[in-house]
């Protein structure tokens, strides 16, 4: 397929529906394989087959909005409320690749690290490599992969974006926009875009001065607007029923235990 | 894993108690500009967490940080983990205050590197990237 590859198994249908077999009975090095091949090369797209999955059991959930505003925290956050309710959780979280480089600094899992012992939880990070769009072109491989391998619930936290990087839509059953007081400007220009596409709009860090302001000037532009503070929990449960209340509305089958907290 | 084509994954956090995060974010930053895509972990891990995160991020090595005086006991343990999650395709490289004594042995446990405080960036930048064409 391609004479760079060193990878000899690549190049193997057999060795693809092997590998394809090991995820769905939950294996975590063949979950971790597969999505690095999917990143790596479009031939293993072929794998996907053997997978037999369509985000259709599974609740996709998105969660954008611009750098910093606490989108981490609130997945970890999530991730903690799902698990209380024994649902196997998967993460994607996506940083964008340096254009010059091609390298990147992939640092959501610190907000997640009350996670690394469980092995309820998945976490991967992925790196746009000059996808536009805000999330990697193999992200929804990674959630098919993730569904296969029988998590219910796969949370998408995209680069730190406002407007044009919408990929997202496309992807998530739930889309949560995430906003921070003192983004005057910014929360303007996403009105132009993210705001008016996301499911769910949240104003993150309540705790501070300005919060109140950000949540009266949105809701007069957004059905759903919620207030968090990610870093004590606060509003995540209130955050989680929105987001399973926009699921029931759209009629999307996935696990019951998740729907109904 | 290292493929020709893709970015090497790498995994660089930080194992034990101090709380002295310039060094590695120096090193994190130096090797994403050169072009690896760095899992970075934070501070306070354990060898569990690293070992289980290594392999959830499917990483090509694990570099760690350890300036407590239990690097040999953390070291060791990380390839005890990798060799039990039957993982040890994963390199292991480190830096801290280490005793030449402690380097002979760890190296020859199975830690391929490992720098000490002052030792140039460029030093661990080229070790890594020496690992593409590792196997
Ligand atoms: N005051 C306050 N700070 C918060 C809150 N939630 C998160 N933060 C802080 O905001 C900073 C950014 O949080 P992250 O969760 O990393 O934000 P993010 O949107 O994922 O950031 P990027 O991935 O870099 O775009 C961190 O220092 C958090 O501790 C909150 O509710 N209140
Ligand atoms: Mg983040």
């Amino acid at each position: 397929m391609n004479s760079l590859n060193p990878h000899p198994f690549m190049c193997d249908i057999h060795d693809l529906a092997t590998l394809a077999e090991e995820v769905r009975v939950g294996d975590v090095r063949a979950v971790s394989r597969l999505i690095s091949l999917l990143e790596n090369h479009p031939g293993a797209r072929e794998a996907l087959r053997f997978l037999n999955t369509t985000l259709r059991k599974m609740m996709v959930i998105g969660v954008t909005g611009y750098p910093g505003a606490g989108k981490s925290t609130i997945v970890d956050r999530l991730v903690s409320f799902y698990r209380r309710q024994g649902v196997k959780v998967g993460v994607l979280a996506v940083d964008i690749s340096s254009p010059v480089t091609g390298g990147a600094l992939l640092g959501d899992r610190i907000r997640m690290s009350e996670h690394a012992m469980d092995f309820g939880v998945y976490i991967r990070s992925m790196a746009t490599r000059g996808h536009h769009g805000g999330l990697a072109r193999a992200t929804g491989d990674a959630a098919l992969v993730l569904e296969a391998a029988g998590y219910e619930v796969v949370l998408i936290e995209t680069i730190g974006v406002g407007q044009n990087e919408i990929d997202i839509v496309n992807l998530a059953h739930t889309v949560v926009a995430v906003v921070a007081p003192g983004l005057g400007d910014e929360v303007q220009a996403m009105k132009a875009g993210l705001l008016e596409v996301a499911h769910v709009v949240v104003v993150n860090k309540g705790d501070l001065t300005g919060a109140n302001h950000a949540l009266r000037d949105l809701r007069e532009w957004c059905p759903k607007v919620l207030r968090t503070v990610a870093m004590t929990g606060e509003g995540i449960q209130e955050l989680a029923a929105a987001i399973a209340e926009h699921q029931r509305s759209r009629g999307v089958r996935h696990v019951e235990k998740a729907r109904n907290r | 894993m290292a493929i020709a084509s893709a970015p090497l994954r790498i995994l660089i956090g930080k194992v034990g108690l101090d709380g002295h995060d310039r060094g590695v974010k120096l090193i994190a930053r130096a090797l994403r500009d050169a072009g690896v895509e760095v899992i970075y972990t934070g501070l306070h891990r354990t060898p569990e967490q690293v070992v289980n995160t290594a392999i959830q991020e499917d990483v090509d090595a694990i570099g760690l940080s350890i300036l407590s005086g239990a690097h040999k006991t953390l070291f060791r343990r990380v390839l005890e983990l990798l060799k039990e999650q039957d993982a040890e395709d994963i390199a292991l490289f480190g830096g801290g205050i280490i005793p030449d004594e402690d380097v002979t042995t760890l190296t020859a446990d199975g830690v391929k590197a490992l720098f000490r405080p002052g030792a140039p960036i460029q030093e661990v930048v080229e070790f890594v990237k020496g690992l593409k064409w590792r196997d």
